[in-house]
């Protein structure tokens, strides 16, 4: 660590000047509503992804509240049906699947490639408007009587249920074309906008991790386009291709969203690795234990998500041998994903270790998903799944997952570029607190999840045998908690945005590009364009009384 | 390589019949400008693919599982019609090609011709398309009036599938089984390429208008070809229905 090589190559002295940021440099409706600036498209992104998150969470309250009793606390079985649905619709179409990609990575890519813009700034705009219709038909589906067949829209029930569900599948083929449009935008920024300097080696593993992702979103997303597509002609004029009564396989209809939607969890899942690979490493200011090794299992677990969609059908009638690869195949996917897990853990190791809430949440992520991740492992088991098949011990996975593991990271995101992005920094204490608030919160939820699962409690049902009734009220008050957790951190984050404690330039001490932008950055982000003349996460040359590199 | 984002570069007209075109600001080049949005259109095209992807497997699953239906299925459709629609894609593929290629050329009047000329070829297309679907339902295979009449749960009977002619029963005079499926697929398959035929010509008069106006020429042809290439897509997917749909069975 005594190369004295500038991080970056700043030329002039411009950077002293501090023009407008991109939040204030014009204001009016239209110059938010019609901006093609990433960074404010991207905040548009994150105050709609939160809306939907805290939607998706009242549902999910209300859900654990009426399980609260063995015949159900509040609702009618059908009104239930409704709304476990609505949670699980918001959570991964309108929340999960955009949010990280949409916001942060919007916000934060072109940043850290050293670029102006996204490559296709209109194309992004209409990807955030898609999103947006794509939300609104969601609601409407919900005005025009509800929908009630779980997120998957299984037929045949889909197909025989009510009205809504074309309106709802409409939804969910423009949400779709919005997560296309993201990946797409990003594929060709990271191939065109890199900063001179910046090679494929050099990009940071947040970077790395959105295109993985986007490979994904582009490759398998038009397979459920299509899919929902023929789920709304069956129902307007009777195709037959999913329905049993007119010659169809409604396993098809698995097949096809499976080919789908197992990738998508890697939709789901790869940004906030790339997250967690960021924040390990800034706040351990030490650089990646093995960062090319991240790189490449990014790439790796979306090449194998494509290949294990049958892992999602054992019980599904499918043939046996074709269940022995699923299962198998299955098992790869633990080793790019646990090759990240030991990276991290090893880059934390002897690092110097800053607890900052950012941290905190990381921290808590790797936990969380080491036991998410190992828990699918158990799931990917042929034998043992068919014991644990629609229980609530796959709930608990895949929340372990979705809710433990990319909220938390999202979280994390968040906290880490707040600074970044209003040049405003929160109460640290509150965040920490909230941040504790939440991890016991989460797992109180869940554990009890895990164990009532494996005694046989199947999931999405109204109503249940009493003798499970300790473990849904303990997932009750878990779920309290974790409400109390998250509303404590929307309230220290937005007060932060009145109280205007002014961040600094670097907060915690980055070196990659983003940080070297103005706070917040101007419309084109940076004052000079930046030259990259040092490899990524080299903290050798952070000064650590200014947290600046040196420029020239 | 200009890296100051306060002044565009712009690529001049070649002639006073043309338009200047300024690069979008965050693009330093051109060049870069050019290679990004190709790049994003090839992905675009790519999940135009993927999406017929989910269609075409669908085609040779049912194929598999009903052979029979599909065979006589075949048979009902006017193959000579669509090998006409079929020659008629392949020359206005053509014609968009000399279209591109006048647009790097820089000359405007040979451009608009050839895009019209395309154009013509679209309509052509949908008025044989047309006049297919008029058979259909003339021999009530799709039956269009009641296309999204409910099923009948008691009868088990498609009101838009009632084939007067009795051409999908087997040697023996009873109905094959699920004889609706091929014109189902059928159907689903050639309205979502026809729907892309349109959405083409469509984007090929928006060519024209600015073509009209002198936008393209041979420094900036982008909009042209990218067109161009959806229009290829588009006859390239019905290359692929031509065979499967009217010759396979
Ligand atoms: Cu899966």
């Amino acid at each position: 660590m005594t190369t004295n090589v500038p991080a970056v190559d700043v030329h002039g002295a411009a950077a002293e000047a501090r023009p407008k940021n991109f939040i204030n440099w014009s204001s009016g409706f239209m110059s938010w509503a019609g901006t093609l600036d990433h960074k404010r498209i991207g905040l548009m992104y994150l105050v709609g992804v939160s809306i939907a998150f805290l939607c998706g969470g009242l549902f999910a309250l209300l859900v654990r509240l009426h399980l609260w009793e063995p015949n159900g606390a509040l609702f009618s079985n059908a009104q239930y049906n409704q709304i476990f649905t609505l949670h699980g619709a918001f959570m991964v179409f309108i929340f999960v699947i955009p949010a990280i990609p949409g916001s942060l990575g919007n916000i934060i890519l072109p940043l850290m490639l050293g670029a102006k813009d996204v490559a296709l700034p209109r194309l992004n705009l209409l990807s955030f408007y898609l999103w947006l219709t794509g939300a609104v038909l969601a609601t409407l589906a919900i005005v025009l009587g509800g929908f009630d067949t779980g997120w998957t829209f299984y037929t045949p029930y889909s197909l025989y249920t009510n009205q809504a569900v074309v309106t709802i599948g409409l939804a969910v083929f423009v949400l779709g074309f919005s997560s296309i449009f993201t990946g797409l935008n990003f594929i060709v920024t990271t191939h065109k906008l890199r900063a001179p300097g910046m090679t494929w080696f050099r990009m940071p593993l947040f970077v790395w991790a959105l295109y993985a992702t986007s490979l994904l979103q582009v490759l398998a997303t038009p397979v459920l386009g299509i899919t929902v597509l023929l789920v709304a002609f069956e129902r307007l004029y009777h195709i037959g291709i999913f329905d049993p009564r007119l010659g169809g396989d409604p396993v098809l209809f698995e097949h096809f969203f499976w080919f789908y939607s197992h990738p998508a969890v890697y939709i789901m899942v790869l940004p906030a690795f790339g997250i967690i690979s960021e924040l390990v490493s800034v706040h351990s200011r030490k650089p990646l234990f093995g960062y090319k090794l991240i790189a490449f299992s990014s790439l790796a677990i979306a090449i194998i998500s494509f290949l294990v969609w049958g892992h999602h059908m054992f019980t599904s009638g499918q043939s046996t041998y074709a269940m022995f690869a699923f299962s198998f195949l299955t098992f790869f996917v633990a080793i790019p994903t646990a090759i990240k897990e030991f990276s991290w853990v090893a880059t934390v190791w002897k690092g110097s270790i800053a607890l900052n809430s950012p941290m905190l949440y990381t921290l808590a992520f790797l936990v969380i998903f080491a036991i998410g991740g190992l828990t699918g492992v158990i799931l990917g088991a042929l034998n043992v799944d068919i014991h644990l098949h629609d229980t609530y011990f796959v709930v608990a996975h895949f929340h372990y997952v979705m809710m433990g593991s990319i909220a938390l990271a999202f979280f994390a995101g968040v906290h880490h570029w707040w600074p970044k992005m209003f040049g405003v920094i929160y109460n640290e204490t509150l965040a920490k607190i909230a941040c504790g608030i939440i991890f016991i919160g989460f797992n109180t939820t869940f554990i009890p999840q895990f164990i009532m699962g494996s005694r046989g409690m199947p999931r999405r049902y109204a109503t249940y045998v009493p003798e499970y009734a300790p473990f849904h009220q303990a997932s009750t008050i878990g779920v309290i908690i974790l409400a109390v957790g998250i509303a404590l951190m929307v309230y220290y984050l937005v007060a932060s945005l009145f109280q205007r404690k002014k961040a600094m330039e670097n907060q915690w001490g980055g070196v990659t590009l983003e940080w070297l932008a103005p706070t917040p950055p101007p419309l084109e982000n940076f004052n000079e364009p930046p030259v990259v003349t040092n490899e990524v996460y080299d903290y050798s040359t952070l000064d650590l009384q200014t947290m600046r590199t040196p420029v020239k | 390589m200009s890296h100051d984002g306060h002044h565009s570069v712009v690529i001049p007209a070649p002639g006073p019949e043309f338009q200047a075109h300024t690069v979008a600001h965050h693009f330093d080049t051109p060049v870069q400008e050019f290679q990004s949005a190709k790049l994003g259109f090839w992905l675009f095209l790519a999940t135009e693919i993927l999406l017929f992807g989910g269609l075409f497997a669908a085609y040779f699953y049912f194929h598999e599982v009903y052979p029979e239906t599909f065979r006589l299925g075949g048979q009902q459709l006017s193959w000579k019609l669509g090998a006409l629609n079929t020659s008629v894609l392949l020359l206005s593929s053509w014609t968009m090609a000399m279209g591109v290629r006048c647009a790097q050329t820089s000359q405007k009047s040979k451009l608009l011709m050839y895009c019209g000329l395309t154009v013509l070829g679209a309509a052509i297309f949908m008025v044989i398309k047309f006049i297919e679907y008029k058979a259909k339902n003339d021999h009530g295979l799709v039956v269009f009036s009641e296309l999204f009449s409910p099923y009948n749960e008691a009868t088990g009977q498609l009101a838009w599938f009632k084939d007067y002619h009795n051409a999908m029963v087997d040697k023996a005079g009873v109905p094959l089984p699920h004889g609706h499926l091929f014109f189902a697929i059928y159907l689903t398959m050639t309205a979502i390429h026809g729907l892309h035929v349109v959405i083409g010509a469509g984007l090929i008069l928006w060519v024209m208008k600015g073509a009209a106006k002198g936008r393209f020429h041979a420094g900036y042809y982008l909009p042209v070809d990218l067109v161009g290439l959806y229009w290829h897509l588009v006859d390239l997917i019905w290359i692929f229905l031509f065979p499967l749909l009217y010759l396979v069975p």
